[in-house]
């Protein structure tokens, strides 16, 4: 519709003025794209309104609808009585014999029908108004072109300011779900509690634990698996960053830093399969041979995979604050007799401290965030020690467990799962900022 | 350096004796902890690179196996008296009494002529088990995509169940002792026959690459998945480009240097670092309880991995707007362009090259994007190919993921083929980008 009324206002706008182009004060093209736009912001708008809200409207409407029998003041009942209804409605007289149910189900349909086309109509009848509307400003002196611009750079502005939107959103959305779990559980007993099992009762007449909500073990796990991974991921990763930046030539330097680079671009599920798989197992042998007892899920496997997944985050940050180091300092260093492990280990790394260590603190961040090795590789069962052979568990693992398969969403035990998340966005956006702090700070050193 | 408390010990009006046991012995030493420190390095980076050799080795050696499988060619009399005469039945009729017929009667008769001695209902059924329960739908589709089949005799070629492929590929050891193996002697022995007939087979198997998923490994294909996969990029790219460049342009052109673009900054670097699951519980929360949208859909995934690669979008897309040089900018404020006009016109076309690695790029990392996904549903079992956005459908590394859970020791080199998979696409994917980047990268 955008496109015809392109094409219509284009060829009005050259015909207004008798094919002299010269004397609109825009292209003709420009009135065409302010008609299309016209036309086609509404409409979206109202197609995104239907695609929203139409749904909820329309049940609202089915369960005011509904024979006493079936109303129940109670919200889980009538969601059941909904799914009901939309199976009915999907399947025909063969999912139910429930009479009010298949009223219901045609009610729906009729009424669904029913809000599509209006929907629609009402979408044409918008999009031909707008039409009209740009139609009679189609003249000559008409700035169409200033018009369409304007229009272009609130559509920009808006671009960006999403940006903002998702972080509100993420940040609403954890916040909204934690606070409904901390109404129920009590945040000092999560935060310091020591026990982690979250199988509450579905009914009343179950026997199961109350639901335990301790995150202690959750928070050790995870930083248990974050620090083997640093082990591995820091020496490694900067020892790379030095030999690739101040010992390699120029050949050895261009084949390897896209490999390390690569480390980085394969899927973590990739690293998950090889951890449970191959690495996990040899351990496990390993651990038989020299009389060590090793869990099959270690968390030494997950850590030591994900510790190689972080080289080239480690290596490809140091290697950047390395390289920005002024090499007045290094040349000074060498005119003082020192030799080059001296000068990298004495001039340069303490010049380049603060970025390496906003390197590790990224690092560190994608360590404690990281949720396919770990749900591949390590265990389930919450598990508060330091044994790196032991299995434990961690915060993204549980968040994975606890949303995975049907769920419903005012329990606890579903709820957690957003507590957990809010843990682990604040961890991560305080590590982030602190090493972007860092390296920003320094960057302003010596630029 | 450490040395320097030392130097200054010796007496200052006598110059340093640099010839000295002493002197020599404490150079020598700094020149060795020189060439450990060198070592260090190239170790670190050996180790890294040996490790990504062993993982991609590794990956592969599992995974050719997975791209075939074990067939086992039997003579199937297709019995007219079991399926009905198409000569004399209606196409209808007849379609109807296959898909009735039991197809392993088939099989079981065929296998009568090569076991002549295989007597008792355990030992029958253990001998159809070596058969795929594929077998059935593979010959029923036979039958009726050629009817004329029925009455004859044809030597068809049926894919094996996933454990005597296990045996024939050697992942599962026949040394070991019966109780400890999933496959037993007398199967072992059947198999042996069957082998010296000449009935086994090896091949590349295709149902790998165009079947949807299944609980037999040996009848699971990534097809689905691909596709899946293929949706939920399609639905990301649509929506994180345009927002994503429209974005860059507005930070990189438009934006006035204020508080409140700083904010936009500082905020979109920070979501380049949030952890992936986070979007995932964000997905959740937005998509499917407050909007209602279908669970396990490609666009609630789609929507979900935009938001993940929006900020590698728009960062990739402003470093590309900002190299564009500013002579362009004034050349064609110069000849009388807007500055809508000077944006859309040049500076964006000349930036494009940029701009499309870095979409690629991000368009890369949704792919191999699970853990959000987890969280929105996009686990579930699904067979059937998806059609549209709207379908139930899951994507290759959730597909990778569901097969590494798998108890079956054939799923080990399932998931690995599948990996396989993933990681062409993912070569190509950069691939693309690194031959944009390099045939249209201009210097300035």
């Amino acid at each position: 519709m955008a496109m015809i009324s392109f094409a219509l206002i284009r060829q009005r706008s050259v015909a207004v003025v008798g094919g002299a182009t010269q004397q609109l004060h825009s292209l003709p093209r420009y009135h065409g794209y302010f008609a299309a736009v016209r036309v086609f912001i509404p409409c979206i708008f109202l197609f995104l309104l239907w695609l929203v809200g139409g749904e909820a409207v329309i049940e609202n409407l089915i369960i005011s609808g509904l024979p006493d029998a079936l109303k129940s003041t109670n919200s889980e009942q009538i969601s059941l009585v909904l799914n009901r209804i939309q199976l009915a409605v999907q399947h025909g007289e063969q999912s139910t014999s429930d009479a009010n149910i298949l009223a219901a189900a045609e009610r729906y349909s009729s009424l669904y029908n029913k809000g599509l086309w209006s929907t629609f109509w009402l979408t044409v009848a918008i999009g031909l108004t707008g039409y009209y509307l740009s139609k009679n400003r189609t003249q000559a002196n008409f700035r169409a072109r200033n018009n369409f611009e304007k229009t272009m750079s609130i559509t920009l502005a808006a671009s960006s300011f999403l940006a903002i939107v998702v972080t509100l959103g993420i940040v609403a959305s954890l916040i909204f779900e934690s606070l409904r779990f901390f109404q129920q559980i009590p945040i000092q007993d999560f935060l310091f509690g020591l026990h982690w099992s979250p199988q509450t009762a579905l009914r009343a007449d179950q026997v199961a634990s109350a639901g335990a909500f301790g995150a202690i073990p959750l928070f050790a796990g995870t930083f248990l698996i974050s620090l083997l991974a640093m082990m591995v991921a820091g020496p490694i990763g900067l020892f790379a960053a030095i030999y690739l930046t101040q010992y390699a030539n120029q050949r050895v330097r261009a084949v390897a830093k896209p490999v390390l680079e690569i480390l980085a671009g394969v899927p973590t599920v990739v690293y998950g399969f090889f951890a449970a798989l191959t690495v996990a197992p040899m351990l496990r042998d390993a651990g038989g041979a020299i009389g060590v007892d090793v869990a099959s899920e270690s968390a030494l496997a997950a850590g030591l995979v994900m510790g190689v997944m972080i080289i080239p985050f480690v290596s490809s940050l140091s290697d950047d604050a390395i390289t920005a180091v002024p090499s007045s300092l290094k040349d000074g260093s060498f005119a003082l007799g020192a030799t080059k492990a001296e000068t990298i280990s004495q001039v340069l790394l303490p010049a380049a401290l603060p970025g390496v260590v906003g390197a590790f603190l990224l690092a560190i961040s994608r360590a404690i965030g990281e949720t396919m090795i770990v749900v591949m590789a390590a265990g389930m069962r919450p598990n508060l020690t330091a044994n790196p052979l032991e299995a434990v568990t961690t915060v993204t693992v549980q968040i994975v467990a606890l949303l995975t398969g049907d769920q419903e969403f005012d329990s606890p035990k579903t709820l957690s799962a957003f507590a957990l998340g809010l843990a682990l966005f604040v961890i991560t956006l305080l590590l982030n900022i602190a090493a972007l702090r860092m390296v920003r700070k320094y960057r302003e050193a010596y630029d | 350096m450490t040395d320097r408390s030392k130097i200054t010990t010796v007496n200052s009006s006598v110059p340093t004796d640099w010839k000295s046991d002493a002197m020599q012995a404490r150079i020598g030493r700094r020149y060795r902890r020189e060439r450990i420190f060198r070592s260090l390095g190239l170790a670190a980076v050996v180790i890294s690179v040996l490790f990504l050799v062993f993982l991609l080795g590794n990956i592969v050696k599992n995974g050719a196996y997975g791209f075939m499988q074990t067939s086992v060619s039997l003579d199937v009399t297709f019995n007219a008296d079991l399926l009905g005469d198409p000569s004399v039945l209606s196409a209808e009729e007849f379609t109807e009494k296959v898909r009735k017929t039991n197809m392993l009667r088939l099989i079981q008769a065929s296998m009568r002529d090569l076991f002549p001695d295989v007597k008792g209902r355990r030992d029958t059924r253990a001998l159809l088990r070596l058969v795929s329960t594929g077998a059935r739908a593979q010959l029923r589709d036979m039958i009726l995509a050629n009817p004329s089949l029925v009455g004859n005799t044809e030597r068809v070629e049926l894919l094996t169940s996933d454990d005597i492929d296990q045996v024939i590929k050697g992942n599962i050891d026949i040394t070991l002792a019966e109780a400890n193996r999933k496959v037993k002697d007398k199967e072992l022995s059947w198999l042996k026959t069957l082998q010296d007939d000449d009935r086994i087979s090896l091949d590349f198997h295709s149902q790998f690459l165009t079947g949807g998923d299944s609980r037999e490994p040996e009848l699971a294909g990534v097809w689905g998945a691909i596709v899946g996969s293929a949706l939920t990029l399609m639905v990301t790219l649509v929506t994180a480009f345009p927002i994503g460049l429209f974005a860059a342009v507005y930070l990189e052109e438009f934006a006035p240097k204020n508080r409140f673009t700083d904010i936009i900054e500082i905020n979109i670097n920070n979501l380049a670092a949030v952890p992936s699951i986070v979007f995932g519980l964000l997905g959740l929360a937005v998509f499917l309880s407050v909007m209602g949208m279908p669970r396990s859909a490609p666009i609630v995934g789609g929507l979900t991995l935009a938001l993940l690669t929006l900020p590698t979008v728009i960062i990739a897309s402003r470093a590309s707007i900002a190299a564009v040089p500013p002579s362009i900018r004034d050349a064609a404020r110069g000849l009388g362009a807007s500055p809508m006009q000077v944006v859309f016109h040049h500076v964006i076309p000349l930036a494009m090259p940029g701009i499309m690695t870095g979409t690629i790029i991000g368009m890369a990392r949704a792919l191999g994007e699970s853990a959000p996904l987890l969280m929105i549903g996009m686990v579930a079992f699904i067979v059937d190919i998806p059609g549209s956005i709207n379908d139930a459908a899951t994507v290759l590394p959730v597909q990778i993921y569901l097969w590494a859970d798998s108890p079956e020791r054939a799923f080990v080199e399932k998931t690995s083929a599948a990996i396989m998979v993933l990681l062409f696409f993912l070569i190509a994917m950069n691939g693309v980008a690194i031959w944009l980047r390099q045939k249209f990268e201009q210097k300035w």
